[in-house]
């Protein structure tokens, strides 16, 4: 079979499979007991070492099943979760997550993964050590037929229990599908109809939405109160086509009372976490859920190249709108404006679709820092708890490709330089486990992400003292510095405070790599730090990069954008109402003294008439909490523009961050208005 | 003109400045367009004459009588933006006029004399004689090379 035009898709699906199995085993981490987590990995796996198996890909199908036999094992309450299984389990996570990469690189998928499947091999087999007695009675090797193939949480446990008052009989029904089955979810729904008909289906095995999905090999389990007889049931269900085979085992009130051993210890936990009240909350919410997710939310794969073009289409489109509301308005013909007017609306909403369609919410790129703070936790030997706010915001698909690696060193610095040790922290009085919160949120035009530690802070006169020895200010400048300056100068290119230069982070390029790269993506960092108490740090950017609203403005003959995400305010001053302050020219701006920028001079624009006099257009521009009046010859008006680049040719221009095309065919260039405030 | 020199001959555009003729492999030639408006770029070397709209891209302009050092001249009907590309990127050049494709036989190639003029000598790769005709071979990457650094 050639199985290349799968592959894309089988990496895709994999990596996603992979990251759910990571995200579910760090929740079973802080969960132990909830089985049906361990259900949810043990699906992701099997589906993976199916796909894999059908691909070719033996070793990376072969680990996915020992993984799968020590999750089986746990599912089956034959084994208990322990910290060491759970890091076994990880590192085959780990050793798959690199096959499937090397299969992305174009290579074959193959690993030396000997130590780990040793491991698991010896988990399964059940080692003393390791494995916990949970079950008192569970036969070891045959698989129990005689107990529940299922696992039961405690609310299904009650319906099951509460039926055997009422005189039903709860079966497990094993349903097989024959091999060539081609609809297979559709005799999934026929064995249902059938079923409902005679009782009440208290669970599934995968889930009802694995079944419509027809993600399952060919054998699903279903537990089922009904007051039939056993062999009724089962020529019911044989009368279904293309059912190969339908084992009915009956569930009896001893089968569970032998389990109650099991769910003391939970309810011993529950209390003191008060998550029993919840857990049983959510259930009904669960089945909600399931009806609401049946009718809405159909989604489509697409190339992202497909969009990107889309996209670079729909920019033509934008530059001929302005055209044709410049001919427009020169031409002045009533049906026409109408039209155009029309037109523009549209494109407007169809801006806002297609912006939307490439946003990708940051979960994309947080979801992969939950596991990378529990290897540093371990490698540092500090307990660190990460709390993620906003994974839901959303973000520009180019902003999300550059926005990784920038958090990963601010992360790996809050954690390496900013949560202290235990001890330390135990000592200053704060609880020894450290917490970092990643936050994202969206605020008019912009996504703020911010990486906020309780942990050591920054020590101001340490930074200043190396910021000095490095030479990266000078004493004057220190002396005239805030704090915030101060903090700030960590990001700055060559420094690093740490003493020891660690693994993790301290190797002096990690910050200012940072801050360019933010820069690069038209954003800004901050740094707010309480010594002894935590820093915050706090980036912000631009919700998309390729199509952005402008304020034109004209110097003389040249039309400069200004984006509206800076400009405050535009106003019309009098001569008389510029002040001077140290050789530089001010305004009162609404009670505050606002430096005046003369466009003119900074961008050498060739004067043939002088500039009216008595008049000044200041367009008033913000860069975080500092403003500055950007004064030109006049406001063209409000337009939506496409951003270009300059090509590689002309970078580092001061003070102009790229250019656009306008109506009229000639291009004009963006102001960079943060190179303009210091 | 190392890659070539396997072939006998390679088509060139032959362009004018001041009185005298250069040449461009017309495989590097993209384009040869009329002068249009040019959106100054400031903070620029000053042969960098800005950028303009080509075709929804913008393309830095370089004027080649700047680069040169010869002295500047009006725009004329004649004057041409010849688009290059070098390196994967598009750039266009200011010539006086660009009149001719022709062939020239490698052999006839030679490295540049000890004086040719005024045109610095880092930009040439040599030079062919096509009957009277004396041409220039410019070296595109050398043309560009200040501002990359």
């Amino acid at each position: 079979m050639d199985v290349n035009q799968y592959l894309e898709m089988f990496i895709e699906e994999s990596k996603e499979h992979l990251q759910s199995c990571s995200e579910q085993l760090l929740a079973l981490e802080k969960n132990p007991e909830d089985l049906t987590i361990v259900g949810e990995i043990f699906r992701s796996a099997h589906t993976l070492k199916g796909m894999s198996a059908t691909m070719g890909f033996e070793d990376l199908a072969n680990l996915t099943h020992k993984m799968e036999n020590v999750l089986d094992a746990i599912r089956n309450e034959k084994i208990g979760v322990t910290p060491e299984i759970l890091d076994v389990v990880f590192e085959s996570v780990d050793h798959l997550e690199e096959m499937v990469m090397d299969i992305a690189a174009g290579g074959d998928g193959k690993r030396d993964v000997e130590s780990t499947v040793a491991l698991l091999k010896q988990i399964e087999s059940g080692e003393e050590a390791v494995v916990a007695p949970v079950v008192s009675e569970a036969p070891a090797e045959t698989g129990a037929p005689a107990d529940t193939t299922l696992a039961y949480d405690d609310y299904e446990k009650t319906i099951i229990m509460q039926s055997f008052e009422q005189a039903f009989k709860a079966y497990e029904i094993s349903v097989t599908l024959r091999d060539d089955c081609l609809l297979k979810a559709a005799r999934v729904i026929m064995v249902f109809q059938v079923l409902e008909k005679e009782g009440e289906i208290v669970k599934t095995s995968p889930t009802i939405e694995e079944l419509e999905e027809e993600k399952f090999d060919s054998t699903f389990h279903v537990a089922f109160l009904t007051q039939e007889n056993v062999e009724d049931l089962q020529a019911k269900i044989m009368k279904v086509s293309e059912v190969a085979t339908a084992d009915i085992t009956e569930l009896t009130e001893a089968s569970f009372a032998t389990k109650e051993p099991a769910p003391p210890v939970e309810e011993k936990v529950e209390p003191a976490k008060a998550q029993a009240p919840a857990k049983q909350e959510s259930k009904p919410a669960k089945k909600a859920q399931k009806a609401s997710a049946m009718v809405g939310s159909k989604t489509i794969r697409v190339n992202i190249e497909r969009l990107d073009i889309l996209m670079n289409l729909f920019e033509e489109l934008v530059i001929d709108r302005g055209r044709l509301q410049s001919i427009s308005t020169e031409v002045n013909h009533n049906e026409l404006n109408e039209t155009v007017e029309r037109m523009s609306r549209v494109m407007g909403d169809l801006q806002n679709i297609i912006l939307t369609m490439r946003m990708v919410p940051v979960e994309t790129v947080f979801n992969r820092f939950p596991k990378m703070i529990r290897q540093l936790s371990r490698e540092l030997n500090k307990k660190i708890n990460l709390e993620i706010i906003g994974a839901e915001t959303e973000l520009d698909r180019t902003v999300i490709d550059e926005i990784g690696d920038p958090l990963v060193h601010l992360i790996r610095n809050s954690v390496d330089h900013g949560i202290e040790s235990p001890e330390a922290r135990i000592a200053k009085g704060k609880p020894a486990e450290g917490t970092v919160v990643l936050r994202a949120y969206h605020s008019g035009n912009h996504v703020f992400i911010e990486i906020e530690d309780d942990g050591a802070g920054i020590n101001k006169e340490k930074v200043l003292a190396k910021a000095l020895a490095k030479g990266v200010v000078s004493q004057e400048t220190a002396d005239a510095m805030t704090d915030k300056q101060i903090n700030e100068l960590i990001l700055a290119s060559g420094f690093s405070t740490a003493d020891q230069i660690s693994d993790v982070s301290g190797r002096g390029v990690g910050l200012d790599v940072v801050k360019t790269t933010i820069e690069s993506l038209g954003g800004n960092i901050s740094i707010d730090s309480i010594q002894d108490s935590g820093s915050i740090f706090s980036i912000q950017l631009p919700l998309t990069l390729s199509i952005i609203s402008v304020m034109l403005v004209e110097i003389e003959q040249e039309i400069y954008a200004i984006p509206l995400s800076s400009i405050i305010e535009t106003s019309i001053i009098k001569k008389e109402e510029i002040l001077s302050a140290h050789n530089q020219k001010v305004i009162n701006y609404r009670g505050t003294v606002v430096p005046l920028v003369f466009l003119e001079e900074i961008f050498e624009v060739p004067r043939t008439a002088p500039a009216s006099d008595e008049f000044h257009s200041v367009v008033v521009v913000r860069k975080g909490e500092k403003l500055a009046g950007l004064v030109v010859d006049s406001f063209i008006g409000q337009q939506e523009i496409v951003l270009k680049s300059l090509g590689d040719y002309l970078t580092n221009i001061f003070a102009i961050s790229g250019a656009t095309i306008l109506g009229n065919g000639k291009v004009a260039l963006i102001v960079d208005c943060n190179a303009l405030i210091k | 003109m190392s890659t070539v020199t396997e072939q006998e001959s390679m088509k060139v555009i032959v362009f004018q400045l001041e009185d005298k003729e250069y040449a461009i492999p017309v495989s590097r030639v993209q384009g040869i367009e009329r002068l249009m408006h040019i959106t100054r770029v400031p903070k620029t070397p000053n042969y960098v004459k800005g950028v303009i709209n080509l075709r929804g891209v913008v393309t830095p302009i370089i004027d080649l009588r700047e680069r040169f050092s010869l002295p500047a001249s009006d725009n004329q009907d004649s004057t041409r933006i010849i688009i290059v590309s070098i390196k994967d990127t598009e750039v266009g050049f200011i010539v006086d006029s660009a009149n001719d494709v022709v062939d020239i036989n490698m052999k006839s190639i030679e490295p540049q004399p000890e004086v040719v003029g005024t045109v610095e000598e880092e930009f040439i790769s040599g030079v062919a004689r096509l009957n009277n005709r004396l041409l220039i071979l410019l070296q595109l990457e050398k043309v560009l090379v200040t501002l990359q650094q």
